[in-house]
């Protein structure tokens, strides 16, 4: 392996449990992938599958009763996050990896004026004087496309508009120049129009500054105007993960195929539109064999025995799915432990 | 920002015109005839029919507050019927005894209060946490005239710490035996209202710690101190601000039974004096005084929201 | 302390409102104060080994458990066991009447102002703003200044203080409950007014006003205890609490336990009723925040 193909970060057997009044909770079980320099990895799945809780976990931010209880999480340069002390995450966060929320509206703190807290995410990190500290903050509200920065810099919160507090965001997030963002859902609190330009500013900063960016959404959409590759995660478990092209023309499982075809697009305009039937299992309660067969149009009679493994569909494409599964039996595919394969 | 002071400063006028309507009506509402009320049964009907004239009592109402309310303005409280002076000047002499009693409980109650309530959140559900918040709520439950009797009793007569009531000692008098005077009236007072602050703060301090904004600053990196102590307080201030505007109602009424308790030469004795022996220019001077009193804290605790809360100050 | 975010919510089966209360052993603790103070204030005649204003010159200030009298005398010889529990039935009877009268008026002023709107609740609620402009023990001691010291008016004095409580949290529930869609259905249905508001809104309502009320009866005990310490609510030889403590503090160092014991029957029986009163605010209606 070269230098330039050290992932950025690399997740690998992540498994978060909350522990509640009816029992513990696997929100995120075994989950591994990683991104590359440069890339966009999107992170796809219903809400509650456990892709805001993976976020969570790599940042260090699990409240309790949630703890993550396995797993590595690899930064390039920084070692295993997981295993770093509260102080050494306390310098890491805001510096190595960023977070943009998915909230704009109540994400940034009311009694405080935009500039400073932009500000203050850069003071937290880089020897500067408040003043310095101020001009990167103004800087940053200009590149993030922020007309009259100078201006908007002393606004508070409660006077942008939604897009433009994302913005905001966006600007503190990347202000130390991230090696890694993690965007959870920044787009789907916004307007269709307002979400169209956050995405393209995204897409603009990364070229520029060349953060690796891990785009969480549900939204298919989202992933095929922003990413490069995709994974897929439903009910804590990531089900395949294949670059965004190969997705999009042959998903490998039927609840990718499902969340495709459930995109409203203008051929289908007067059909019914397609919709995944049922509802994501109870955490708790999860079926037996593939957490997806209640669901699964396809399934049949292994699906209900065990659990399928990620096996290698194509190059660089896996899914976790037993109509693709006969030929890799065996708990472990070949090639290297970046592509390995969950038992 | 100056929009929201003249609408509040506006506001006020009307409360303070009901306030002294309510006092005006003091002595009207008492059972019997007003002079008799004023002079006691003895008075003889040449001083009644005097007095009657004198205070205007035969003019209509409303003549009667205009006159009234105008001498108010004036800072001419009229005479007390008992101890024969102005009540005006005996208001101010008592009122900055008051003043001390009730600031030094204030400043308990919220260095205390506010101080327990964000270390009791940010240790939420540790030891520390849990009997915080059981003595908070024990405190909140006691009577201070038993606290305070009970503290005399420990801290002045068996222990002998500090002194047991009055405000000097007779002799000497500087600004160390005020100070050693006030301990416990002070702390007395105080402690209903650090356990009832206490609360608040712990709560709003929560609810707070469970915003969105307060994830992006632990995203931003900032160290959990700077993440309560600036991020959250700065919100939870807003409520906390609240509650100490409301407090100090608390502590203004309740000054009257600690400075019973404790010869406390303030107010409050000689209002609780002048109920019983009728006083009512004295009563009616006291109410309205302390009353615009608290209508003006609450207002500048009304403009200090302003100050910390920007949504407030735009608007 | 680590660093924290929300975590998922799990939903769960909801139990029943006295399985959470019953789970808070607070509350159930603070349950069982007010059972004991009211059980002292009901069967004070049965209990009580004395008549409570029996005086004996020989056995004045005699401290606990001296034989005859388990809880000693006070400075006229009084049997303090069975003042304390008739001291209950006046001190529970004067908060209790004052809380009734408080929540019966303040409710109906609270929900007339937020059902009906316009001048009549600007009329109400300007009235309200005026008596909370008085620092709240002050407008008992205004009252009493009016009607002169006294059982009845120590009552009324703390009922009005309290007024403006009931009336605000009343009126906020008005206005939200005024454009739920049962209200609105039943307007369209030609409900009066009056039904509309005691059958629907008032019976909607009636969790809130259970916290609110238990919240409140502290504070009313401690506030009329006030009055009477201060000799200007229960008058001699009636005696609550409040008059009881007055009395024994003058022999506090002597005999401390003829002010200790109507002191901590106050403390306890105040203590009872807001470990219930936030028990229920927890089980019942957590977004009432404190009073």
């Amino acid at each position: 392996m070269t230098g330039r193909d050290t992932p950025v970060l690399s997740v690998e057997g992540l498994c978060t449990d909350f522990h509640t009044h009816a029992g513990v909770v696997h929100a995120v079980d075994d989950v591994s992938f990683s991104v590359g320099p440069g890339e966009i990895l999107g992170l796809v799945g219903e809400s509650g599958c456990g892709k805001s809780v993976t976020s969570l976990s790599v940042m260090g931010l699990v409240a309790p009763p949630g703890r993550v209880a396995a797993g590595k999480a690899v930064l390039a340069g920084h070692g295993d996050l997981l295993q770093r002390s509260a102080n050494e995450m306390h310098a890491i966060r805001g510096d190595a990896i960023a977070m943009i929320f998915q909230e704009p509206m109540t994400s940034l703190n009311p009694v405080f004026r935009i500039g400073a807290q932009i500000a203050e995410a850069f003071r937290l990190h880089r020897r500067a004087s408040r003043a310095e500290a101020m001009e990167r903050a103004i800087d940053m509200l200009a590149l993030v496309g922020i007309p009259e920065p100078a201006k908007r810099a002393r606004s508070y919160p409660h006077q942008l508009s939604g897009g433009m507090r994302q913005r905001v965001m966006i600007a503190m997030a990347m202000v130390c120049d991230p090696e890694l963002l993690l965007a959870d859902e920044p787009t789907t609190a916004l307007d269709v129009t307002v979400q169209a330009q956050i995405l393209d500013l995204m897409r603009d900063l990364q070229a520029e500054k060349g953060s690796a960016i891990l785009l969480i959404t549900h939204d298919m959409g989202v992933i095929a105007e922003t990413a490069k590759r995709v994974a897929v995660m439903y009910a804590g478990k990531v089900v395949e993960e294949a670059p965004v092209e190969a997705l999009f023309a042959e998903a490998a499982h039927p609840y990718t195929r499902g969340l495709l075809s459930s995109i409203p697009s203008g051929q289908a305009r007067g059909k019914p539109l397609n919709v995944i039937a049922g509802l994501v299992p109870n955490l708790l309660h999860l079926p037996t064999g593939c957490r997806f067969r209640a669901r699964c149009p396809m399934a049949f009679g292994r699906c209900a025995e065990a659990e399928p493994p990620l096996t290698e569909v194509a190059p660089g494409h896996k899914a976790r799915c037993w109509l693709h599964g006969d030929s890799a039996a065996a708990p472990d595919g070949p090639g290297s432990a970046a592509e390995r394969v969950e038992a | 920002m100056r929009k929201y002071i003249l609408r509040r400063l506006a506001q006020t006028i009307p409360v303070l015109f009901g306030v002294s309507i309510l006092v005006f009506a003091m002595l009207h509402l008492a059972p019997g005839d007003p002079v008799e009320v004023l002079l006691g049964p003895e008075a003889n009907a040449e001083s009644i029919e005097h007095l009657r004239k004198e205070m205007g009592l035969d003019q209509p109402l409303v003549v009667q507050y205009a006159t009234w309310a105008g001498r108010m303005v004036e800072g001419d409280f009229g005479r007390s019927t008992v101890l024969n002076r102005e009540v005006f000047p005996e208001i101010m002499k008592r009122f900055k005894a008051t003043l001390i009693l009730t600031a030094g409980a204030l400043t308990f109650a919220v260095i205390v209060g506010v101080g327990i309530g964000i270390l009791a959140a940010a240790m939420r559900n540790s030891i520390f946490d849990s009997v915080a918040m059981l003595f908070a709520l024990a405190g909140l439950s006691m009577p201070l005239f038993f606290t305070g009797i009970a503290s005399i009793l420990i801290f002045a007569r068996e222990l002998r710490w500090l002194p047991s009531s009055g405000m000097y000692s007779p002799v000497g008098g500087g600004f160390l035996d005020l100070m050693a005077h006030l301990v416990l009236p002070a702390i007395t007072l105080g402690a209903v209202s650090a356990a009832i602050i206490a609360r608040m703060t712990r709560s709003s301090m929560l609810e707070v710690l469970g915003q969105d904004y307060i994830r992006t600053a632990r995203a931003k990196g900032a160290r959990e101190r700077r993440v309560i102590w600036l991020h959250a307080l700065r919100n939870a201030a807003i409520t906390i601000l609240t509650v100490l505007g409301m407090q100090f109602g608390y502590l203004l009424g309740g000054s009257v039974i600690t400075e019973a308790v404790f010869s406390w030469p303030g107010l409050g004795q000689m209002m609780v004096r002048a109920i019983q022996s009728r006083d009512y220019p004295m009563v009616q001077g006291g109410v309205l005084f302390v009353s615009a009193i608290f209508v003006f804290v609450n207002l500048a605790v009304d403009m200090l929201y302003a100050w910390v809360d920007p949504r407030i100050r735009y608007s | 302390m680590t660093d924290t975010v929300d975590p998922i919510s799990v939903v769960a089966s909801e139990p029943s409102l006295l399985q959470r209360l019953a789970a808070n052993r607070l509350a159930v603790f603070g349950a069982g104060l007010v059972l004991i103070a009211v059980l002292m204030a009901v069967l004070a005649p049965v209990l009580a080994p004395y008549d409570p204003n029996a005086v004996d010159s020989v056995k004045r200030l005699s401290p606990i458990g001296t034989a005859g009298h388990l809880l000693g005398t006070d400075e006229l010889g009084r049997d303090m066991l069975s003042r304390m529990l008739y001291g209950a039935r006046i001190t529970l009877a004067v908060a209790l009447a004052a809380t009734a009268l408080a929540m019966v008026v303040g409710t109906a002023m609270g929900l007339i102002s937020g059902y009906l709107l316009g001048w009549t609740d600007t009329l109400i609620m300007r009235f309200v703003d005026i008596l909370m402009a008085f620092p709240y023990f002050l407008l008992a001691l205004s009252v009493i200044a009016v009607l002169g010291p006294g059982l009845l008016n120590g009552m009324l004095a703390v009922a009005i203080v309290n007024l403006p409580f009931f009336a605000r949290i009343m009126r906020g529930h008005a206005l939200s409950l005024r454009e739920s869609d049962y209200v609105l259905a039943s307007q369209g249905l030609g409900a009066g007014h009056w039904r509309i508001l005691f059958h629907h809104i008032l019976l909607n309502s009636v969790s809130t006003l259970i916290v609110a009320t238990t919240i409140n009866i502290g504070w009313m005990i401690t506030a009329a205890a006030a009055l009477s310490f201060l000799g200007l609510g229960v008058q001699p030889p009636t005696s609550d609490w409040g008059t009881m403590l007055a009395a024994g503090r003058q022999y506090m160092s002597s005999a401390p336990h003829v002010a200790a014991i109507p002191g901590f029957a106050i403390f306890f029986t105040v203590l009872g009723f807001n470990l219930l009163g936030d028990g229920l605010r927890d089980a019942l209606d957590p977004r009432l925040g404190e009073a």
